[in-house]
């Protein structure tokens, strides 16, 4: 069957499904579980309300369950058993992966991305959202440095190698250079410096997600403070560090995690640009170098990442409770 | 700030000039591979994408028909032009690929035979290129490289070239097989489609394309039904629980995708769902789905209470109410998440390539891209560039049309 057809039927039966489910479920519940005919009808809506609720969570739950709160124990029971899952091997994935030079890299220069993307992104968004505030053009412009949001990270990938390339024909950079006088160099092959041009792939997508909260936020400052802060003689840097930047403290931060999460997960670009190589290996790009070849492994890396992901999840549970 | 007098104009300056350098910096990536994706390929590794208006100097090699040989004493001669019947302008030109373009335009290049004396007394000949205006004659060193007199020469072969394309060939023995020359000339500078007509129809990309499609529509439809109903229950039905199950929502938003690949594809291989397309959208469905209850809540909480109180008041059951009411209100957090989720599946690398068969008939674009383009055809930037474009298009498409409910989505998502 051609994928074509089959991903029609798909949405056909899908969606059918789900209209179906939903609707049949409702009836079943209100004309043949609990009529509200007989002589207890008060007590039977009663009670379909109380079922209600769960019928229209179930698909949902259902879903979230198998893939994703299944996939936590899953993988942590798959992580105590060796490569082909036939041995218990305990925390010895782990232990074992600890002692070895490449996972200690790969943990560092995570460390080194989580400390540095959110940071760079938060700034050049903060920045932009600030200086095309009050711009003719700014809608433009903030639109233009937002557009990299829709270019998958392969995609964002390709665009920087064709700037990162040797050839100073091509490259951009080693254009530049050769106009300088000076050697070309190929960006991804320097130590340690070309995690860093790794990086600038991930801030220039996130710059514009940032820059969007971060502008919105601005604009919800209440002009009070403000025009006090001006009538008291501020400058505008001052403006900008005293009186603004705290009042949107809360939103940075917000966006500040979320990109952290967001660092967590992608490995596309790492494994687009160096496969790993010259001591750029992050720890998602690492998981996939034993995805298919070593489960244990791989799920032990994958909860790895997970337990460095806990904190922020508790951190947003706290604060979605609190709004409750 | 406007108000304070004087630093009004001055910082207005700056700051244009500031938000013009950031875009122009966020631009100059994309734009070069924009570029370089309708460019002739030969050109793109000659000059740089950023002189891509500008002529290029490429080389080449001409066979011109060897018809009208003329004899001229010992030597045979033929004329004409490099372009043929067409125009062109020559920079430079050369008699071997080592070296087109060793000589200037006005000048003759050959190879004379350079008649040299042994240490032993005997007369020995040694090849020897050199250049010499057109009207003049070659200079011949006194000595040749091992420190041997020269005593005399005889032109092998040379050829003269005008700025035109005229060209004089002259060559020793008889011209049986049309000479190669070689010639460095500006070429106009080339725009088309050729790299996409190649990455299309010979790289197999338009089966990637359709690929990407077939994943993303029913990945992306799918999840926004199941999810709707579960947002309307946490959002306005009372039960015992819901608090713990928003909260679960929340925590949910961020696991890393990481942790479910090898659980659930071995759950699929048990199932016999093994890799495949129905794989791939039952995991994007589910690893969608708790954003897609966030933002939906989110957005039902907010409508007003009035409307649907009174609707319940009236008679009308939880089904219809949401059916009738909730649904169409939610249209724009249906499309900020339907943007979301198209996006997220349409740029997807890891789940495709671990939910999806790794054989070439089922690969998305960016599994096309990543793991066979940038490796087999790593320095053919024409090809990768057209590539590349190919599948950023449709995604720049739905970014550019629905951009306002993007950041609709994206402020009820953190701001909250």
């Amino acid at each position: 069957m051609s994928p074509i057809f089959q991903g029609i039927l798909t949405i056909f039966i899908g969606v059918t499904g789900c209209i179906a489910y939903f609707y049949l479920s409702n009836i079943v519940l209100d004309k043949v579980i609990f009529p509200p005919r007989t002589d207890d009808r008060g007590r039977n809506i009663r009670r379909a309300t109380m079922v209600r609720p769960w019928l229209f969570m179930l698909p949902a739950m259902f879903a979230l369950g198998l893939y994703l709160v299944y996939p936590v124990v899953g993988s942590f029971w798959r992580s105590l058993f060796n490569r082909s899952g036939d041995t218990f091997v305990g925390l010895g994935n782990y232990t074992q992966m600890f002692s070895e030079s490449g996972f200690r890299t790969a943990l560092f220069n995570n460390f080194l991305w989580v400390l540095v993307v959110p940071a760079a992104s938060v700034f050049f968004g903060l920045l932009v959202a600030q200086l095309t505030d009050r711009l003719k053009w700014g809608n433009i412009a903030k639109s233009l440095i937002f557009m990299p949001m829709a270019i998958s990270f392969v995609g964002a990938s390709l665009i920087w190698k064709f700037v990162y390339t040797v050839d100073p024909q091509i490259g951009i950079i080693n254009a530049i250079r050769d106009s300088l006088g000076l050697a070309a160099i190929d960006p991804l092959q320097i130590p340690f410096w070309n995690n860093f041009f790794l990086m600038v792939i991930l801030v220039w997508i996130q710059t514009g997600f940032a820059m969007v909260i971060l502008s919105a936020a601005l604009r919800g400052i209440p002009e009070e403070t403000i025009e006090a802060a001006i009538v008291d003689g501020a400058n505008p840097f001052q403006l900008f560090f005293r009186i603004k930047v705290p009042q949107i403290k809360g939103t940075i931060l917000v966006v500040w995690t979320t990109i952290t999460i967001l660092v967590l997960k992608v490995f596309d670009i790492v494994y687009a640009m160096t496969g790993g190589n010259f001591d750029t290996e992050i720890l998602p790009s690492y998981m996939m170098d034993y995805m298919f070849r070593d489960d244990g492994r791989a799920t032990a890396v994958a909860f790895v990442i997970m337990i460095i992901v806990l904190p922020v999840m508790i951190w947003n549970i706290r604060q979605a409770r609190k709004e409750m | 700030m406007d108000n304070i007098a004087g630093q009004k104009s001055s910082l207005s300056i700056v700051t244009n000039l500031c938000v013009l350098f950031l875009v122009l910096l966020w631009l100059v990536p994309t734009v070069g591979l924009l570029v370089s994706s309708f460019r002739d390929r030969e050109q793109i590794s000659q000059s740089g994408w950023w002189m891509a208006m500008f002529p290029v100097e490429q080389a080449f090699r001409v066979q011109p028909e060897a018809d009208g040989v003329r004899q001229d004493g010992d030597l045979y001669v033929l004329e004409g032009n490099v372009f043929g019947t067409g125009s062109g302008s020559v920079a430079a030109f050369g008699i071997t690929s080592r070296n087109p373009g060793a000589a200037e335009t006005g000048q003759t290049y050959g190879r004379l035979k350079l008649e040299v004396r042994d240490s032993d007394g005997e007369l020995d000949t040694e090849n020897y290129e050199t250049a010499w205006p057109a009207d003049g004659a070659p200079e011949v060193p006194e000595t040749d490289e091992d420190g041997r007199p020269v005593e005399g020469y005889s032109i092998d072969r040379a050829l003269t070239m005008a700025p035109n394309g005229d060209f004089t060939w002259v060559q020793e023995g008889e011209i049986r097989r049309p000479p190669t020359l070689y010639v460095v000339a500006k070429q106009p500078p080339e725009f088309g489609l050729q790299n996409y007509e190649l990455i299309l129809y010979s790289n197999n990309m338009d089966r990637a394309f359709i690929n990407t499609m077939t994943v993303t529509i029913p990945a992306t439809i799918i999840p926004i039904l199941i999810a709707a109903f579960a947002a309307y229950a946490l959002a306005w039905m009372d039960f015992s629980g819901r608090q713990f199950l928003i909260a679960m929502v929340v925590g949910l938003l961020v696991v890393p995708l990481q942790l479910a690949l090898v659980p659930l594809l071995t759950l699929h291989n048990k199932v016999g769902i093994g890799q495949s397309f129905l794989g791939i959208w039952l995991a994007h469905t589910g690893f969608g789905l708790p954003l897609a209850i966030y933002l939906l809540r989110n957005y039902m909480v907010g409508l007003p209470r009035d409307i649907i109180e009174s609707a319940k008041v009236d008679g009308a059951t939880d089904f219809q109410v949401f059916t009738k009411i909730v649904l169409p209100l939610s249209f724009p957090a249906l499309a900020s998440f339907a943007i979301f989720q198209f996006l997220w599946t349409w740029n997807d690398l890891l789940v495709a390539k671990v939910f999806l068969p790794s054989n070439s008939e089922s690969w998305v674009m960016t599994v096309k891209i990543a793991d066979d383009l940038l490796g087999s055809r790593g320095g053919d930037w024409g090809i990768l560039a057209a590539a590349a474009f190919v599948s950023i298009a449709v995604p720049l498409l739905v970014f550019f049309a629905m951009q306002k409910y993007l950041v609709r989505g994206l402020l009820a998502g953190s701001v909250k």
